[in-house]
């Protein structure tokens, strides 16, 4: 482990700078309304900002070069579907569901459907996704930080909790719009400019580029470039498509030179060391990709080709089912804004995503040898120190790093924000004490699962959680917002289900990685099957308890379609939450009865 | 919007948005906003000098509009009956006791809209339908060129092969097109549904 100063100096920085601007930001927020979704007056353009930074996790800036690190062509569906579940969410539900003034997902159920009961299971998928999704944001704190000073992960994943409950608490929505806003900009800095000096070190040759961008192409595994040493942390079985010399030492004493004959398994010890001369094809984890064209070419088989579908309507429809974007939505002043914020997302995001595409395309060069250990996530910060040396790689190497961390506090400020508040509004009284005892007991729960459950697969869980998302909240935000028929009833039986069978797929998924990996590609990527069942289950099911229509359904569909100018949108919940002097505001103006 | 499923347009229904009702622009009586002004209601003391003997005009305060409250000294207080006393200047204020609201008749359509009368929710359900036939047709535009990415490579496996300026086609194809696609078709939709909106509330108001 080599301490590299300037990424702790970094992310020291990134962490202060997070917890000054909360803190700032806090002293102005008072009310419920400024807690929950900062009395509705955040500008399109900061709210884009706020909404890209929070959306751009872990996930996005370091597992989408660490799948297209290992899975090559065939990872750049994530970028895609992580965008374009953007343009669903804005041709779909943007608009009518701010106008719907609700403030928490379940307070928008209960709005159209006036259903309490409704309401209550949806807190609780609300809770869950939430969760799922916070766990990965966690670990990976903790992943980073290890990689950076040599402390145990639970250190990161308990800093990370530490900074963001002291800022959801103090300022709740109102703190962390600004700072998501900030770390929007500063995690797009800090992915581009490494990209930008890395491309041009590439292309120019510089420190010990081998070959050429054509080097990909070949039909062959990466070779090491140079005698490399790798040290295995957990035990792995490793396979070669070519014969290969390794000395394995396993530190027994036993060391010696051997050649792993191609198609073998070879199955390899914690704490062994492997040495391969130069010239050598680099072997891989199981299920990777070896050889270099498959890598590089999408793959052309059936399986693949559902796999993707799959994977593309899980990230398209899950995007709406995400909480923490949703809460984000009822920030805005009016329908018209929520819709001109979704387009700015969809700009800010496609830019973004270009660089993580090209690190992991440098690192499938420069860093093949995280295939063997299959830490492929730490590609992003492992590729600058691999290509520069000196203090140049090592400076790089810390602004990723901060990115990193940006990305973590600002998606977990998020999500433990939004949940807050529909604990607080749902299960406890609503007011800004229940939001604080909410956002501390949330941010309690996530980081003792995060600290005592093992790691997972990080993108994995997080394609999870959109499955989730897309399999319940979807089916019933889309059919809400533009069918009339449906009904509470209906829209149970549909969320239910869809979320159950996808809970089934996890579970399944979990015992076939302890029992060998038999699921089939359903298993781990189930949206192709579950959304349509859920959506077809609520049509079915609310058609059949046609006499549950609510009476409202008029008045309802009118505020949430009518334009803003004619002033039918009105806030729920305002005499619950709001102040008096909030309330007489509202009640002039836009808001003529 | 060409969809053949789509009820046909009528005549009256350009873009999908229904005319409105032929008696909703037209108010029972005309109706003009007009400033309220408050008349001073003490008993206004009667002035007996001579200094005051100067002959003034009378207007009559219930036709008093903005230029009332720019009189100047010279043009003295009018007297308002010649029955009454004469009363000492007194400067008018006008007070503004709500926003003018911009039309009646617009309050008569929101009242329609509000009270879900048939003809104000047959209009919510034009536009409804609007909205939802533009949304899902852009859409699925994306949605098909999208899914025949992988179609095409799983039918045609030797697309995946070709090259652009040495870089491979579905590199291409995958990490910088569907971007500003589905950039541009979020501008498209948000110009198309503000249009709509926008006409939707003319229509309304007048």
């Amino acid at each position: 482990m080599q301490v590299n100063p300037w990424a702790l100096v970094s992310v020291a920085l990134v962490v202060v700078v997070t917890f000054y601007l909360g803190h700032r930001t806090s002293r102005f927020a008072r009310s419920t309304h400024d807690f929950l979704v900062a009395r509705r007056t955040v500008r399109s353009r900061r709210n884009a900002a706020a909404i890209a930074g929070e959306y751009i996790s872990a996930a996005s800036f370091l597992g989408i070069a660490g799948l297209v690190l290992k899975e090559g062509a065939d990872a750049l569906w994530f970028p895609i579907g992580f965008t374009g579940g953007f343009l669903a969410l804005m041709l779909f539900v943007a608009g009518p569901l701010r106008r719907s003034g609700a403030y928490t997902l379940p307070d928008f159920m209960e709005a159209r459907l006036s259903s309490p009961a409704l309401r209550t299971a949806s807190t609780w998928f609300v809770v869950f996704i939430g969760v799922l999704y916070l766990l990965p944001q966690l670990q990976g704190a903790g992943l980073s930080l290890t990689m950076i000073m040599p402390t145990p992960a639970w250190v990161g994943s308990i800093l990370v909790t530490v900074v963001i409950a002291y800022n959801v608490m103090g300022g709740g929505m109102r703190a962390i719009t600004l700072l998501q806003a900030f770390q929007y900009w500063f995690k797009l800095f800090a992915i581009a400019a490494p990209t930008f000096v890395l491309c041009a070190v590439f292309v120019t040759g510089g420190a010990g580029a081998p070959g050429s961008a054509g080097s990909l192409g070949e039909p062959a595994p990466p070779e090491f470039t140079a005698r490399t040493t790798v040290t295995v942390d957990t035990d792995v079985t490793l396979g070669v498509d070519t014969a290969t010399r390794v000395r394995v030492d396993d530190g027994s004493g036993g060391a010696g030179w051997t050649t792993w004959r191609s198609g073998a398994e070879h199955a390899v010890d914690a704490g062994s060391t492997l040495t391969f001369p130069e010239g050598a094809a680099v072997p891989t984890v199981d299920r990777a990709t070896a050889a270099n064209l498959d890598w590089l070419l999408p793959s052309t088989d059936l399986t693949g080709l559902l796999s993707t579908y799959s994977l593309l309507l899980a990230l398209l429809l899950g995007t709406m089912g995400l909480p923490h974007v949703l809460s984000r939505f009822y920030t805005n002043p009016d329908g018209k804004a929520a819709r001109r914020t979704t387009v700015q997302v969809l700009l800010l995001l496609g830019l973004f995503y270009l660089f993580p595409v090209i690190l992991g395309m440098l690192s499938r060069m420069f860093v093949p040898e995280l295939l063997i250990t299959g830490e492929t996530d730490a590609a992003v910060i492992a590729l600058p120190t691999a290509m520069l040396t000196g203090v140049a790689g090592q400076m790089l190497a810390a602004l990723l790093a901060a990115g990193a961390f940006a990305a973590f506090l600002s998606t977990a400020s998020g999500l433990v924000s939004s949940m807050s508040g529909v604990i607080a509004t749902d299960l406890l009284a609503g007011k800004v004490r229940d939001y604080r005892v909410a956002s501390v007991g949330v941010a309690g729960i996530a980081v003792l699962l995060a600290v005592t459950l093992p790691i997972d697969d990080l993108a994995l869980s997080v394609g999870m959680s959109f499955a989730l998302g897309a399999s319940t909240f979807a089916p019933l935000l889309v059919l809400g917002v533009w069918w009339r028929r449906l009904t509470w009833l209906g829209a149970l039986v549909g969320m239910c289900t869809g979320g159950g069978l996808v809970l089934l797929a996890v579970v399944l998924n979990a015992v076939s990685a302890h029992t060998g990996g038999w699921a089939p590609w359903l298993v781990e990527r189930p949206a192709l099957v579950t959304v349509p069942v859920a959506f077809g289950l609520t049509v079915l099911v609310s058609i059949a308890t046609a006499s549950r229509v609510p009476e409202d359904v008029g008045a309802v569909m009118l505020r949430l379609h009518a334009p803003d100018p004619l002033g039918f949108m009105r806030d729920r919940a305002v005499q619950r939450f709001g102040r008096a002097e909030e309330h007489t505001r509202t009640s002039q103006g836009r808001h003529r009865k | 919007m060409g969809d053949p499923t789509d009820p046909p347009d009528p005549e009256g229904r350009p873009g999908g948005i229904r005319e409105p009702d032929p008696t909703l622009g037209k108010p029972a009586k005309p109706l003009t906003p007009e400033p309220f002004v408050q008349q001073p209601r003490e008993p206004r003391p009667p002035r007996s000098g001579p200094s005051h003997a100067a002959p003034s005009h009378a207007a009559p305060s219930h036709s008093v509009t903005s230029h009332s409250t720019s009189r100047t000294s010279d043009q003295r207080s009018p007297e308002p009956r010649a029955s009454e006393p004469r009363q000492p200047r007194i400067r008018r204020q006008r007070v503004v006791l709500a926003e003018p609201s911009r039309s009646s008749t617009s309050l008569r359509a929101r009242v329609e809209l509000e009270q879900q009368t048939s003809w104000g929710e047959l209009l919510i359900k034009d536009l409804v339908k609007v909205q939802l036939r533009t949304a899902v047709l852009l859409g699925l535009l994306v949605l098909v060129v999208l899914c025949a990415l992988p179609a095409v490579f799983y039918a045609v496996p030797a697309a995946v092969e070709l090259r652009l300026a040495g870089i491979p086609l579905p590199w291409l194809l995958l990490a910088v097109a569907p971007f500003p696609l589905m950039f541009g078709v979020g501008l498209w939709y948000n110009r198309l549904a503000e249009r709509r909106e926008r006409d939707f509330v003319n229509m309304i108001e007048n």
